[in-house]
């Protein structure tokens, strides 16, 4: 499943096994019909992805079709980019049976360093970001320091962490916005892929081609794996539903690389944003270090007992996630435009609720990339489409505080049951 | 003669498990009556049955207390008559005070309010009378394991006690404690009170006891009154262990080959008591092809050797040279002990050795991520093969190794984790209660499985409570106690007596002063002073 590990189709694709969190029990006492067994085995998966869908269809209709528009799609992907790119970095975090709360604030003060060492200092864009990035490996190795070799649990390091990153970036701005960046840091979170082909009416047809491409290998990877299996006598989904979610995945990213090249194309954040996706599911998923962070986050005692550095991993993995806030506050603040003192707030709820949504267990050892992404445009989609409904910022949060309890209450009552 | 308490034909199931089937002794007035048996031969549950943790209708028999039968529904109904217990693990709150703790579940005072002067005025008293000079304010955690026992026994006499059970109470303390706590037990009983004192000592035992009730298999097998005449403790050893040896065991002719194992000089202190040494300057070998069982009590430091040996899990302090093949290795953690060959197959399954939510395939690679994955890209279909042969060779009884590990039962988990070590190819593994929690049927197949792999031509060390279980299946059986070995066994010499007879004789007591470690002598030395201060 390595090669069509792309967008919302993931955890449908990967009904055939049931990867390192291994969401699915041993189907041989449910059910008679293969289907029947597949779609409980995986019920988690499909509902959550199916829960996506019924939400985007749901503000599509009562948004009167303002949802999917080509502009408010690329709104869109831009507003949430930074959300999903920071989700990655807090499933390993979750599934390590940790958590981080500072984020938001990281996010927010690599930002004002960005602000600062562009503006006032005219560095160029490579070196502030190579720095910003760096920044947020050492605020992650710092903090990871303590959580992985002191013992000191993470929600006090990053509670912490949390304060004094917000009051850093206050005293570094001054209380003041920074800005405006360079139109090339600008590129970064507003700008498009380029066009080499005329435009065919306003559709951007690279855009247009390159949606098809991924959509594309997407099918074939899942086809190929699937003969994989088969030839290697592993059970595969029955027939019927692999053709009908394959079509549907294969539809979904065509319709929407559709619907966005009729805008100015494919926004740059989301090349980005969808390679780190396919490359942290792939980690998780596919190699070793994936599976020791599913280890250690199982039962750390027995992990470590199996040989496996536990505090090295949990450092790590707060190292990464430092390097992933870093680069989320880097592109929130070029689409700001500007460095502000209050980037980055609240973020980390965002952040956290994605991964919970996407089926992460609080207890660590449980979750998927393909789920936290999914958890992020749930999030995402509810934010935007409340917004074109004119539901106030009250009310806003106090559905996604709901959908955040009920999302979690189903899951838990579907183990219970399993 | 009266009796304070008896005890009527006891017994408990836990499901399909017996644990008691037929137990009766009594307690007379102002008696100390010790029971004494193996591991698992029923001790605690019966004392679990008297103080009401276990309430009445889950067992047969009865309790008899004060010429009443008592029909206990908890720990209150037995507290409220006086019969107080005093377990291994002691029941305290460390960062209360003593005064606090003394009187934890029963504060002075009124209306919920506590009566600090009253409390701290009857703590005193308390403690004055088990001997603590500390203060009443004085944190438990400050205090040593030996002064927290007399705590614990402050907290029964202010439950007005009337009969005190002490499970095991000397088992973390030294020599000069041990005896303190002996001299206070024997003048309580001047005093008139009676207790229970669980102990394997038997020298403990024979020095207080009036008499001794041994439990075998959950069934009281006799008792010896010595208070006309000392215990001959080969007769209490005889009917700790008198047992028939089926044929429980697959025959085996051992293929004994070279040296594959030698430790020497291996010491380890406990990581939270760090005057305690768990493990004193041992020396241990294991053969190609050769099964070494090492026998001991509990606490007797042997899952304490095997895990600091393997990447030092356990303890702190630790110094001592591992020689594998020869050649002097490095075992200073877990992953380079497992490259020197070493495995260790933990004694507690769920909680150290298996990842009971991950499947069967999962938990099989995890020691040896290395041997199903290129460049760190890990090949699910090798994994996948690999964890089939694995299942059709040591039997897994599952649909398929996509199964949950943890809903596999206990047999076919040990399964699970003998197949995720012998995965890394170790030379030598060491098996810590293979067979615990496990039925019969799968006993005889893990033993099998040993008798296999020592046939591959590795080494096994089986550490193991049991001690028909290593005179069934171990070509050598080392005898551990306190952190020392005391005694070696062929296969031909071993006896479950000669056994039993080297622990209780080789403990702290009866010993030669010039053997004991200087360690020990120290920390005898450096407790005196603290308690002279």
């Amino acid at each position: 499943m390595s090669d069509h590990i792309l967008l919302p189709g993931d955890p449908l694709s990967s009904a055939g096994d049931t990867g390192p969190a291994g969401g699915a029990p041993g189907g041989h006492t449910l059910g008679n019909s293969a289907m029947g067994r597949f779609i409980r085995n995986n019920l988690r998966e499909y509902g959550m992805f199916i829960s996506l869908v019924a939400i985007g269809l749901f503000f599509e209709i009562m948004t009167n079709g303002t949802l999917l528009r080509p502009l408010n799609l690329t709104n869109l992907v831009l507003q949430n980019s930074y959300i999903v790119i920071m989700a990655l970095g807090m499933l390993l975090v979750i599934v390590s049976g940790h958590i981080d709360l500072s984020v938001g604030s990281v996010a927010g003060f690599t930002g004002a360093v960005a602000a600062v060492l562009m503006v006032q200092w005219h560095c160029n864009v490579v070196v502030t970001t190579l720095t910003c990035l760096a920044t947020g490996a050492l605020i992650g190795a710092a903090q990871g320091y303590w959580i992985a070799y002191f013992r000191i649990p993470s929600f006090i390091v990053t509670l912490a962490g949390m304060l004094v990153f917000k009051g850093l970036a206050l005293a570094l701005l001054g209380g003041q916005s920074l800005g405006p960046f360079s139109t090339v840091f600008q590129k970064l979170s507003s700008g498009f892929i380029p066009e080499f082909l005329p435009k065919i009416g306003h559709y951007n047809p690279s855009s247009l081609i390159l949606g098809v491409i991924v959509a594309a290998a997407m099918v074939v990877g899942a086809v190929r794996a699937r003969a994989r299996y088969q030839r290697n006598e592993i059970d595969v989904e029955p027939m019927p539903l692999f053709i009908g979610k394959n079509v549907a995945v294969f539809g979904i990213i065509v319709y929407l690389a559709t619907l966005i090249s009729g805008y100015r194309g494919l926004p740059n954040v989301l090349i980005i944003m969808a390679v780190l996706i396919a490359l942290y599911s792939f980690v998780t998923s596919r190699t070793t270090l994936g599976r020791q962070i599913y280890a250690v986050g199982g039962n750390v005692r027995a992990a470590a007992l199996s040989g496996i550095r536990t505090e090295r991993l949990t450092f790590l993995t707060f190292v990464n996630m430092g390097v992933l806030a870093a680069l989320g506050g880097l592109i929130f603040a070029a689409r700001l435009n500007t460095a502000t003192p209050k980037a980055g707030l609240g973020f980390e709820l965002d952040v956290i609720a994605a991964c919970f949504i996407g089926g992460a267990s609080a207890y660590g050892g449980v979750g998927r990339v393909g789920g936290a992404v999914i958890g992020a445009m749930i999030m995402g989609l509810m934010n935007n489409g409340m917004s074109i409904l004119g539901i106030g910022i009250d009310y806003q949060q106090v559905l996604k505080g709901l959908v955040l309890l009920g999302a979690v209450c189903v899951d838990v009552y579907n183990q219970r049951r399993a | 003669m009266s009796t304070i308490l008896e005890m009527r034909n006891i017994a408990k199931r836990f499901g399909p498990v017996k644990a008691l089937s037929d137990v009766s002794f009594s307690v007379e007035p102002g008696e100390i009556h010790a029971l004494c048996g193996e591991n698992g031969a029923g001790k605690s549950t019966l004392m679990k049955i008297l103080s009401g943790v276990y309430p009445a209708g889950s067992y047969d028999g009865q309790i008899v207390f004060d010429g009443e039968e008592r029909r206990f529904a908890d720990l209150n109904g037995s507290e409220a008559l006086g019969i107080i217990i005093i377990h291994q693990e002691l029941a305290l709150i460390p960062l209360l005070s003593v005064q606090e703790n003394i009187f934890i579940t029963h504060p002075p005072g009124r209306f919920g309010v506590i009566d600090r002067d009253a409390a701290r005025v009857r703590a005193r008293d308390l403690m004055r009378q088990v001997g603590l000079t500390e203060a009443p304010e004085t944190l438990v955690t400050h205090l040593g394991v030996a002064k927290q026992q007399l705590v614990e026994i402050a907290k029964a006499l202010s439950k007005k006690v009337r009969l005190l059970i002490l499970d095991e109470p000397t088992a973390s303390l030294n020599e000069r404690d041990s005896a303190a706590l002996l001299d206070l037990l024997l003048a309580f009983k001047a005093e008139g009170l009676s207790s229970i004192l669980i102990s394997h000592k038997l020298n403990e035992i024979s020095r207080v006891a009036d008499r001794i009730t041994v439990l075998r298999d959950g069934r009281s097998v006799g008792t010896i009154d010595c208070r006309n005449g000392p215990a001959d403790e080969d007769e209490i050893i005889r009917l700790m262990v008198n047992r028939d040896l089926e044929h429980r065991y697959p025959p085996h002719t051992p293929l004994i080959g070279e040296m594959l194992m030698e430790v020497r000089g291996w010491s380890a202190w406990h990581p939270l008591h760090p005057d305690r040494q768990v493990i004193r300057n041992v020396d241990f070998h294991v053969r190609a092809g050769e099964i070494v069982g090492i026998a001991g009590l509990m606490g007797a430091g042997r899952t304490e050797f095997a895990m600091s040996l393997f990447g030092r899990s356990f303890g702190t302090r630790i110094s001592g040279d591992v020689i594998m093949r020869g050649k002097a290795v490095d075992v200073s953690t877990v992953s380079r002990a497992i490259a020197a060959g070493l495995a260790y197959v933990t004694e507690d399954r769920k909680e150290l050795g298996l990842h009971l939510g991950n499947e069967i395939r999962h938990n099989i690679s995890l020691a040896e991520l290395r041997g199903i994955a290129r460049h760190g890209v890990i090949d699910e279909i090798a994994e996948l093969r690999i964890a089939q042969d694995y299942r059709n060779r040591m039997r897994i009884r599952s649909p398929d190794v996509q199964q949950m590990a943890g809903r596999l039962s206990g047999g076919n988990q040990q399964k699970v984790v003998l197949s995720k070590w012998l995965f890394t190819n170790p030379d030598v593994l060491i098996l810590d209660e293979p067979t615990r929690g496990i039925d019969v049927g799968a006993k005889y197949e893990i033993y099998a499985l040993i008798q296999q792999m020592a046939d591959s031509g590795r080494g096994c060390v089986v550490i193991s409570s049991e001690m028909p279980e290593l005179l069934g299946i171990c070509d050598r059986i080392c005898v551990m106690n306190e952190g020392r070995f005391v005694g070696a066994f062929t296969r031909e010499e071993a006896s479950q007596e000669k056994i039993m007879r080297a622990i209780v004789r080789s403990t702290s007591d009866s010993m030669p002063i010039s053997t004991i470690p200087s360690e020990t002598a120290s920390l005898a030395v450096s407790s005196l002073a603290a308690g002279a201060s």
